[in-house]
């Protein structure tokens, strides 16, 4: 079982929390932080299983995380998950995420957590691994996506056309944010398969 | 209208969507909590909108907040309204806010099941998977109750999409609502074999997650999984699997021998590498459970000792500590394969990884020897040192404690060298474990006689220079090791050298600053000094010094008095005023030394931790009734009951010995032992550390070495412990010679007996203590149980999970329905095997009966076992395998052949599983049939021997066996009989939509106790329907409660020919009275298309349903079997005629009845009456019920000696009673039926049943 998955960036800043069990708001946020501190004081060539401890659950719980760019996926799972099998996981959780927002970054994530919320919900459901091929997952996510631009139809356009000219007049267009190189790379890792 | 969405869109205009607000939040990096605040104002207002696109925005941005950590519970309720939109896009946002935020305290919930339901049954599959995934998170036990019959209607949804979001939500259901694991798994085993690979995985995952935590339950699909194992591609779902795997070879042997071949496989040709690690994994894990007994397989372990090296060795950090993880496992059971690894364990201890160094510092926990101890901890030493970072070195720290204490301190040779590592790890800065030291040392003194003398010397000298430890306020962790040290200075106070200075050091200003508990220790001990002081001054004529320290008492001990701490205060005004008195003897020249030493007079005994808790009840005492009247429910709140009782140590509380006569006792104490002795998987206890130093051979010879103490003792601050290093390999050397000494005096008396004498290298056992260590056990209860079940949470949720999944279903345990109840059940999963709970039972404790009595065999068979190896050893000798057979194994099958067990439907089960394991090895026919039997007597076992290992992945192969000659004929059918069984369930498992009721049946056989006496013969119900060349048919007829007007008829199809037979048709000719049910669109004259084909030498089983009208008469149905020859370069049309016998007999279905029912519907006069009588029936009475129970669907209601009352019920509903009575042979059975053809049918068809035999 997976315990939670968590996002967040180099400075610890959540882009997306998903806990499988409940957790109150303020329990949550600690753990973050605490997975935060955890996390972020390993080097870059070490391995990426952390024994949590007591942070979620129990001893039977590992922290198995990647790092990307400017961000960290983490997730914490229970001794029934394969460890390497989460890690390619976590490839393709990241690679799907790159074909969905073509180049993904931070901002992506940032501005778009509900998207990112709909993409890992194709991947995992209530814990459990629900579907590791790329392209099944993106074939549901668009024809979700494709619904819901249906829906919209007429009655979107207006405030589409309002959410565009406020991203005209804005002096800031996220993608020009300029915070660094904070587009994630996906390296070619060795396939799972 | 028009106007109002134009309007309402621009009204959003103005409002923030979520990028607004994240932009915002953005802006305003100082303010951010004030800006936020606002928005959730603002989002409230946008709330109370009737607008839906708003609120969703709103409810959106609440999502986000949430993640930032605001508390948005408040807005529950307007979630649900977004939830139950009818757009997809609103509707999604609706569930994801509720995936996030609710939970089983949220009110609202319940609100949403019919919202959740209508989602369910949605048309569009995207709204029934939003509703899923979102029910999946927050998912309560009254929804899953409401909704665990629609979520399984979705499991067999036509799109797969749909189909593995609810196989995978399963999961979260049974955990919620346990109750619907039995009804449900049917169909969860069948998506097992779903055609779509996510299904498929989804419902690996499920199962998985299930066994792990009760695998004992799911043990009988260990076939399937194995199928699933040697078939599937998906790594995911093979990793699954094989992890699952894992956790199931522990409960049977047989499995994992099963395993090794196809894993090492696996291990050999995969290239991912998850997939070989977890293969290695459960290769361990089978290497485990098998570790008795199989030294054939070193090589595997060699295989995954060498490919954990390869990981380990890897430059990737994660290879390298899952090769880690995995080698501690080998190192339980197979610590020589790791221990040769020792080098690079070592190196790993310097990785600058720190998970990595962790996984090092576990494996060295079991790597340790004798011989190796004190240098491995020395190289640990180093590294603490060295180490940066207190949590690294407390862990250390932890590690060297647990290494040199493990099992109770076997492989420390030299205690002295222990108390002298402890001594040195007091100097760690700042280490939280000063506790863990300090109770080392004190179990070590208390408990190691021998070593007193010398940690008295060492704890007089830490309590001296106490100042070290305590000078700096960070360290205080470590100054609990003080409390170990006053308290082993006062307690073997005779052992000190100076006991005067020690009490001086006890006592000065300094002391004050401790912790008070350590204070009230040494106020304590420091009486204790006393006492010895004044004995030790007694003798001699020097009272003047003896006075001294009772003048050194009074002066220091007010210092104490005035401490805050109570118990401080109070020991120390205490031992003041004794003092005092004390003194006033002393000036008047009384002896007084004797009286006060008697105040702490005797010993005190070590005892064991778990020692309270395991004082068994009495018997007679119910622990939980109430000794008065039950208080009313306001006092029993306000009364915060005997925490003080809960807190009080183990060490004070001497179990108070029960009063059970010792009758009992030895009793107990017998049954126990017998149940460990049978129970494989108890391991045995090796001999105890303590059985080793005492029985140590030769103690006399060992060289008492003598250690100069005084110079490292008066230097503290030193490290010292290396010199025992040294000394240590002195002692052995010395000890070598010795014993060489000794051979070779042996050798001379006795001519070279001794073969072994001075070749090999030192073993485990040459290395003999320096000491002749007597440690002393820590004190039990007498009559403490040996269980350790105390260990399991009992609040893990998994617990209620605990289901035995192989008994067949209740009615009253479908899964609730809301409406239209017949319709929604009209699954093939809960119909037919639905009625036999109550008799379940009773099977149960039967069996359990029988598995004791099994138990009694057991050793009796065993030394037969042997026998027949040692039979068969002479007849062949180049089949030298069985030895290596789990004894279990050998047992099982004797049991089978001898015992014959009836079957049932849950030892169907079982037996179908143990002939999975059993019968791999089978060896191919042409073998059986020119080999010509050796042994007769043990038939299944030499077939079993002379299995070679590479047939053990092909399964299915066993069917050929059918060929082997008829010679035992028992035994044969016997087997039969468990093939039939697992067609029988294989087709289950294919062809669900003629799968209408199976219960009843065979499964009657088993009640009362019957099986307590001669065993019974084995039987079928399956019976020839026709047979050419191809093609063999045999059949049965069983009847569908649940449908009045239908029967079901298993036919086996096997293939006798060389040839692929294929197409093949069944059609009867219908009669008035009964039809056979074709599918919708099929004219009266179709036939059913067998929905398999037969490759050579393969059977299978079909069922098919017809209807029947009246069930007063038998029938007999004339029908046919076309189906096409395909061989090699042909194929022929053929065709075989049968005739399908419908039996009154299979009209009947096996009902429980209770004896007060019975009576009550004889009583009622309703049924008409009719007998029988049977002359020279030669069996014995209970194989006659049996035969009646098996043959013809009854169950015994009541048996008194030879008489038994039988009932049964026909698919119609008459009931049918037996009065069976048997007297020299003859069988008199009276019979009352409400239907008198029937009746008169079925006493003609029993009849028949018994003219065969």
């Amino acid at each position: 079982m997976i315990k939670a998955i968590l996002i967040f960036n180099n400075h610890g800043k959540p882009r997306l929390s998903k806990f499988y069990e409940h957790y109150t708001e303020d329990t949550e946020q600690q753990i973050i932080r605490e997975t935060f501190h955890l996390v972020s004081k390993r080097d870059e060539n070490v391995c990426n299983f952390l024994e949590g401890g007591m942070l979620i659950g129990g001893s039977d719980n590992k922290l198995i995380y990647r790092h990307y760019a400017t961000l960290y996926f983490v997730f914490c799972v229970d001794s029934s998950e394969s460890e390497l099998g989460i890690l390619d996981l976590i490839q393709v959780f990241v690679e799907t995420l790159d074909k969905c927002f073509e180049n993904v970054c931070e901002l992506d994530l940032i501005f778009h957590v509900d998207k990112v919320h709909n993409i890992l919900a194709e991947m995992v459901m209530g814990g459990m691994v629900l579907e590791t091929n790329m392209n099944e997952i993106i074939t549901q996510v668009d024809a979700q996506n494709k619904m819901e631009k249906s829906e919209a139809g007429i009655a979107g356009a207006p405030a589409r056309a309002v959410s565009a000219v406020k991203n005209m007049n804005l002096p800031e267009m996220p993608k020009n944010i300029n915070i660094g190189d904070i587009s994630i790379k996906v390296p070619n890792l060795p396939s799972f398969k | 209208m028009a106007l109002k969405i134009v309007k309402g869109s621009i009204d959003r205009m103005f409002d923030k969507n979520l990028q607004d607000l994240v932009r915002g939040i953005r802006n305003h990096k100082e303010d951010e909590a004030k800006y936020i605040s606002t928005c959730i104002d603002e989002i409230k207002q946008e709330l109370k909108q009737d607008n839906i696109a708003v609120k969703a925005n709103a409810v959106c941005k609440l999502t986000y907040l949430q993640m930032l950590g605001y508390d948005v519970s408040w807005a529950a309720f307007n979630i649900v309204e977004v939830m139950s939109s009818s757009k997809f896009t609103y509707k999604r946002i609706g569930y994801l806010a509720a995936s996030q935020c609710f939970h089983e305290g949220t009110d609202v919930i319940m609100l949403t099941t019919n919202q959740i339901r209508k989602d369910l049954s949605s048309p569009n599959q995207y709204d029934t998977g939003v509703a899923l995934t979102g029910l999946s998170c927050f998912v309560t036990p009254d929804l899953a109750r409401d909704l665990a019959n629609d979520i399984m209607t979705l499991m067999s949804h036509t799109k797969p999409y749909i189909r593995k979001k609810a196989v995978l939500i399963m999961y979260k259901v049974f955990l919620k609502y346990p109750e619907s694991l039995r009804p449900a798994f049917p169909r969860l085993k069948e998506k097992l074999e779903d055609p779509d690979p996510g299904v498929q995985s989804a419902a690996v995952n499920v199962i998985c997650e299930l066994a792990r935590r009760n695998p004992k339950n799911y043990l009988s699909l260990a076939p399937l999984f194995f199928k699933l194992m040697t078939s599937s591609t998906n790594n995911w779902v093979l990793i699954k699997i094989i992890k699952l795997f894992g956790a199931l070879t522990p409960l049977e042997p047989r499995l994992g021998k099963k395993l090794i071949e196809p894993l090492t496989n696996l291990i050999h040709s995969t290239s991912a590498m998850s997939l070989l690690y977890e293969c290695v994994n459960t290769v361990i894990a089978v290497l485990i459970s098998l570790s008795s007994g199989m030294p054939n397989h070193s090589a595997s372990i060699q295989l995954c000792v060498q490919k954990l090296r390869i990981l380990i060795e890897d430059s990737d950090q994660n290879l390298k500590y899952l090769g880690l993880l995995a080698m501690s496992k080998i190192l339980k059971t197979h610590p020589k394969s790791v221990q040769s690894h020792k080098d690079l364990i070592l190196q790993c201890l310097d990785d600058k990884d720190e998970s990595i160094r962790l996984r090092a510092l576990d494996l060295l926990y079991g790597m340790v020897s004798k011989k190796n101890l004190m240098e491995i901890v020395k190289k640990l030493m180093l590294h603490v040192d060295k180490a940066e970072g207190t949590t690294y070195r407390d862990e250390l720290l932890t590690k060297i404690i647990d290494i040199c204490s493990q099992s109770n301190y076997q492989y420390i040779t030299n205690f002295e060298w222990y108390i002298s590592i402890l001594v040195e790890l007091t100097r760690l800065e700042g280490t939280r474990h000063g506790h863990l030291i300090a109770s080392q040392m004190l179990d070590v003194a208390i408990r190691v006689k021998a070593i007193r003398v010398f940690a008295v010397a060492q704890m007089a000298m830490l309590l001296d220079n106490a100042h070290l430890l305590t000078g700096n306020m960070q360290r205080n962790g470590i100054c609990e090791v003080l409390y170990a040290a006053a308290w082993i200075c006062g307690e073997f106070s005779e052992h000190l050298e100076d006991p005067m200075q020690t009490l001086e050091a006890m006592l000065r200003p300094k002391v004050a600053t401790l912790p008070g508990h350590i204070q009230a220790v040494y106020v304590q001990n420091a009486a204790k000094l006393f006492s010895t002081v004044l004995r030790k001054h007694e003798g001699s004529t020097d009272s003047q010094a003896a006075q001294e320290t009772s003048q050194l008492l009074i002066e220091r001990l007010p210092l104490f008095v005035q401490s805050a701490n109570l118990e401080v205060q109070e020991r120390a005004s205490c031992i003041l005023q004794l003092v005092k008195y004390i003194q006033k003897l002393q000036q008047k020249d009384v002896e007084v030394a004797e009286e006060v030493s008697a105040l702490f007079a005797g010993e005190l005994n070590p005892v064991a931790p778990k020692a309270q808790k395991k004082v068994p009840v009495p018997d007679g005492l119910d622990l939980d009734a109430w000794i008065n009247e039950p208080p009313s429910e306001s006092e029993s709140e306000d009364e915060k009951p005997k925490a003080v009782f809960a807190k009080e140590e183990p060490k004070h509380s001497r179990p108070r010995h029960t009063e059970v006569d010792e009758k009992e006792l030895a009793r107990r104490r017998e049954a126990r032992k017998q149940e460990q002795a049978n129970n494989p998987f108890y391991i045995k206890s090796s001999p105890s550390s303590q059985k080793v130093y005492q029985d140590a051979p030769g103690v006399e010879h060992i060289p008492v070495v003598q250690i100069d103490l005084s110079v490292p003792l008066k230097v503290p601050g030193l490290p010292m412990s290396d010199q025992y290093l040294k000394l240590e390999e002195e002692r052995r050397q010395k000890e070598k010679a010795d014993k060489k000494k000794k051979e070779k005096k042996k050798k001379r008396e006795k001519h070279g007996k001794g073969k072994r004498a001075d070749s090999g290298p030192e073993s485990e056992e040459d290395i003999t203590p320096a000491h002749h260590v007597d440690i002393v056990t820590e004190e039990m209860p007498e009559n403490a149980l040996p269980s350790d079940d105390d260990d399991k949470d009992p609040n893990d949720p998994h617990k209620a999970l605990d289901i035995d999944l192989d008994k067949p279903l209740a009615d009253s345990e479908k899964l609730p329905v809301r409406t239209h109840r017949s319709e929604a059940l009209k699954s093939p999963v809960e119909e037919g095997d639905g009625e036999q709970i109550p008799q379940e039972t009773k099977k149960r404790s039967s069996k359990e009966k029988k598995e004791k009595k099994k138990d009694k065999d057991k050793d009796r068979k065993k030394s037969k076992e042997e026998k027949k190896k040692k039979k068969k050893h002479k007849h062949d000798v180049d089949e030298d395998e069985p030895v290596e057979l789990p004894s279990e194994e050998p047992v099982q099958l004797e049991d089978t052949s001898e015992v014959a067990a009836p079957p049932t439907s849950t030892s169907a089960e079982a037996s179908d599983l143990d002939f999975w394991l059993s019968s791999a090895p089978v060896a191919p026919p042409t073998k059986e049939a020119t080999t010509p039997d050796p042994a007769p007597s043990s038939g299944p076992e030499t077939s079993l021997a002379a299995a070679p290992d590479s047939e053990a992945d092909e399964p299915k192969d066993v069917e050929p066996e059918e060929a082997k000659s008829s010679k035992h004929k028992k035994k044969k059918q016997k087997k039969e009989k468990e093939k039939d069984e697992k067609k029988e369930k294989k087709k289950k498992r294919h062809h669900h939509h003629h799968h209408h009721g199976d219960g009843g049946g065979e499964d009657s056989v088993q009640n009362g106790t019957m099986e307590e006496e001669e065993p019974l013969p084995p039987m079928s119900n399956y019976c020839l329907l026709a047979e050419n060349s191809y093609i063999k048919m045999v059949y049965d007829i069983q009847g569908n409660l649940q449908d009045g007007s239908q029967v079901v008829v298993s036919v086996i199809f096997e293939n006798k020919s060389d040839s692929f037979l294929k197409s093949m048709e069944f059609n009867v000719l219908d009669s008035l009275n009964s039809k056979l049910q074709r599918p919708d669109g099929a004219g009266p004259h179709d036939g059913l298309v067998v929905p398999f084909q037969l490759p050579p030498g393969v059977s299978n089983e079909a069922r098919f349903v017809f209807s029947v009208q009246s069930i007063v008469m038998p029938q007999k149905l004339k029908g046919t079997l076309t189906f096409i020859v395909k061989s090699e370069d042909s194929s022929t049309h053929e065709k075989l005629d049968f005739k399908l016998h419908f039996t009154c007999t299979s009209y009947l279905i096996t009902t429980p009845c209770y004896s007060d029912a019975y009576a009550k519907l004889l009583e009622s006069g309703d049924l008409k009456s009719s007998s029988l009588r049977l002359e020279g029936v030669n069996m014995p009475f209970h194989h006659l019920l049996a035969r009646i129970c098996f043959h013809h669907h009854f169950s015994v209601v009541e048996r008194i000696d030879s008489c038994a009352s039988m009932y049964s019920r026909s698919i119609q509903g008459h009931h049918v009673c037996l009065l069976v009575k048997t007297a020299d042979q003859t069988v008199s059975i009276d019979a009352k039926c409400d239907e008198p053809s029937l009746l008169g049918n079925v006493l003609d068809e029993i009849k028949q049943t018994f003219s065969q035999c």
